[in-house]
């Protein structure tokens, strides 16, 4: 290297610096002591105890682990699909040439900017059994609704209708894609004889297939790492019942409720591998459902 | 059309229903886009409305929309049963760090990687990338481990110095924007004998606003809704954010409906005024995630 290549070297260094530290600090060394201490008995008052595979051991007979594993697989499989579909419908809604589509799409996106613990309580309050908005309407229609919150085989699907008041991300970056669908596929689907519903399932569907992706990898991620409305209206145990208990939240507990940091850590290697498994297995398989070819996806 | 379809030539007639097909069509359209929508907006409605009633009212069944009396008090209440302006101050000040933390150091470590030509930033671009799959939750127990040996547990320090060392996904993004610009800037900047430093300082960020204004929404909003950080490291109540005051909020007053909702307003009243002002950066911040 020339002496001006050297100089240059260490002035991008220095430039990129505060990322280097920040990298080491507080991601290196915390990877590293993490996969340590899951492996020993740690309370913070004392120094970590090396304990070997206890905690994992413990992992595979902890019932309430299990409970919290189901309750996040069970809002993982229902939201990502549900939230996918229902950020496509609001999509196409949002997309219609009529008048007054700006003042629509801010009331369908607006939701996303509200505080995580201030939609909690909101929510909490508007699926209240006598009280709330949902059987209040309900009850317009003769209808008398669940206890929703109240009732720990209505809970989750609160959850569920709650996080699809909140999905305007999804929906953005889907009306985002269907504006970039050429308007020629659908005249000449349209002069080939294909009707609406085909005209869907084989230009649209398609055509978004790779902004779908997205939309499910990041909602995969965020559902397996459900924390902040959980918590807030259900609490540390996920009532009733522990029907709303999800990973995170058991983590929680176990690090900075129970002080079992061993623990807690080996939870959240486990929790790194599984997300990291399933967004593995989404990527293989969405080879066989994704066309990012115009040619190929017409 | 009345009209049109009176004349009664065939080409009228076909031109009317066509009209009022589309009339149709897109009276449809509305009535689908008002219904999905009541259910984004209803729950405001109940929100405000709920925030107004007296807390006896609020009791009533069936619940009425519009409460009577109004009941502005509501507001009074929830700013003065908790500390409200103590945490909103506690709020803006770890957003407003955050955000300054985050510009400073994301666009710096961009610059490196984009107007700086040195051998191996490629390589450590790309490290910087992957570093973005990492999960938060693996890292949580020995960064508190860390501030718990400095003896920071209860500051403000764990809640701000990190946006001090870059966040991966906004140095990515500026990046991409310092390389859009033309590099015959800087290269005229250098043979006047411009500093990096300088050139960074005097072109390269004044004409990275677009990019910026997206970093400083969105880093603005994260810092200030979030919850998990400020509940495990603030442990003394003077200390707190809005949402941690507000979860305490519910726990002492778990039945006083109307305050809540009214704490729920003036905590999320902020951002609704942000976005307002800013709608289309903020969807525009968020088409670029999808697309990247």
């Amino acid at each position: 290297m020339t002496r001006t290549e050297k100089r240059r070297v260490w002035l991008g260094l220095a430039f990129a610096s505060p990322w280097v530290i920040g990298f080491l600090v507080f991601t290196a060394y915390p990877m590293v002591a993490s996969a340590y201490y899951s492996f020993t008995f740690f309370n913070l008052v004392k120094p970590p105890v090396f304990t070997g595979l206890a905690n994992y051991e413990r992992l595979l007979a902890d019932d309430k682990l299990r409970l919290a594993m189901a309750n996040t697989i069970y809002v993982t499989v229902l939201a990502n699909p549900a939230s996918l579909a229902f950020g496509l419908v609001c999509a196409l809604l949002l997309n219609f040439r009529v008048g007054g589509q700006a003042l629509y799409r801010t009331i369908y996106i607006l939701p996303i900017v509200m505080p995580g613990v201030a939609t909690g309580v909101l929510w909490r309050w508007l699926m209240n059994p006598t009280l709330g908005l949902f059987n209040t309407i309900l009850a317009y229609v003769g209808i008398r609704g669940p206890t929703w919150w109240g009732d720990p085989n209505w809970s989750k699907p609160s959850l569920i209708i709650m996080t699809l008041w909140l999905n305007g991300i999804v929906t953005i970056i889907y009306l985002a894609g269907l504006q970039q669908i050429p308007k020629e596929l659908y005249e000449s689907a349209e002069i080939d004889g294909a009707g609406r519903w085909r005209r869907f399932l084989n230009i649209t569907v398609p055509m978004v297939s790779g902004v779908t992706l997205f939309n499910l990898i990041t909602g995969l991620i965020w559902s397996f790492q459900l924390f902040t409305e959980a918590f807030v209206i259900s609490g540390v145990n996920g009532a009733p019942q522990g029907s709303m208990l999800f990973y995170s939240v058991y983590l929680y507990s176990n690090a900075f409720r129970y002080l079992k940091m061993g623990y807690a850590s080996a939870m959240a290697w486990v929790l790194f591998f599984i997300v990291l498994a399933v967004t593995y297995v989404t990527m293989r398989w969405s080879s066989r459902w994704t066309h990012y070819d115009v040619t190929a996806g017409g | 059309m009345q009209s049109a379809a009176a004349v009664g030539t065939p080409l009228a007639t076909a031109r009317a229903r066509r009209a009022r097909r589309k009339l149709l069509a897109s009276l449809g359209q509305h009535a689908l886009l008002v219904f999905v929508g009541a259910f984004f907006f209803l729950p405001w409605l109940w929100l405000l409305s709920t925030s107004l009633k007296s807390l006896k009212q609020v009791f009533e069944v069936p619940p009425r929309w519009v409460p009577e009396p109004i009941m502005w008090e509501n507001y009074k209440m929830a700013v003065t049963a908790i500390p409200f302006f103590l945490y909103m101050r506690n709020t803006l000040f770890i957003s407003f760090v955050n955000v300054a933390g985050t510009v400073l150091s994301s666009s710096l470590v961009a610059y490196s990687f984009a107007c700086i030509p040195w051998r191996g930033r490629e390589k450590l671009f790309l490290f910087v990338l992957a570093t973005m799959m990492l999960p938060g939750a693996v890292t949580m127990i020995p960064v508190f481990v860390i501030w718990r040996r400095f003896d920071a547990i209860g500051t403000y320090y764990p809640l701000t110095v990190r946006a001090f060392f870059g966040a991966a996904y906004w140095i990515f993004l500026l990046r991409q924007f310092f390389r859009g610009l033309p590099s015959e800037l800087f290269d005229a900047a250098r043979i006047d004998g411009s500093s990096e430093l300088g050139i960074y300082g005097r072109i390269a960020m004044p004409l990275a606003k677009p990019a910026l204004a997206t970093l400083i929404i969105f880093t603005f909003l994260g810092s200030y809704t979030d919850f998990m950080g400020p509940l495990i490291y603030l442990s003394e109540q003077k200390t707190w954010t809005l949402s941690v005051g507000l979860y305490g909020f519910i726990g002492t007053h778990s039945s006083e409906w109307s305050w809540l909702m009214a704490a729920a307003v003036l905590f999320t009243l902020p951002l609704i005024i942000l976005f307002f002002f800013t709608q289309k950066t903020f969807i525009q911040g968020i088409v670029t995630s999808g697309f990247r």
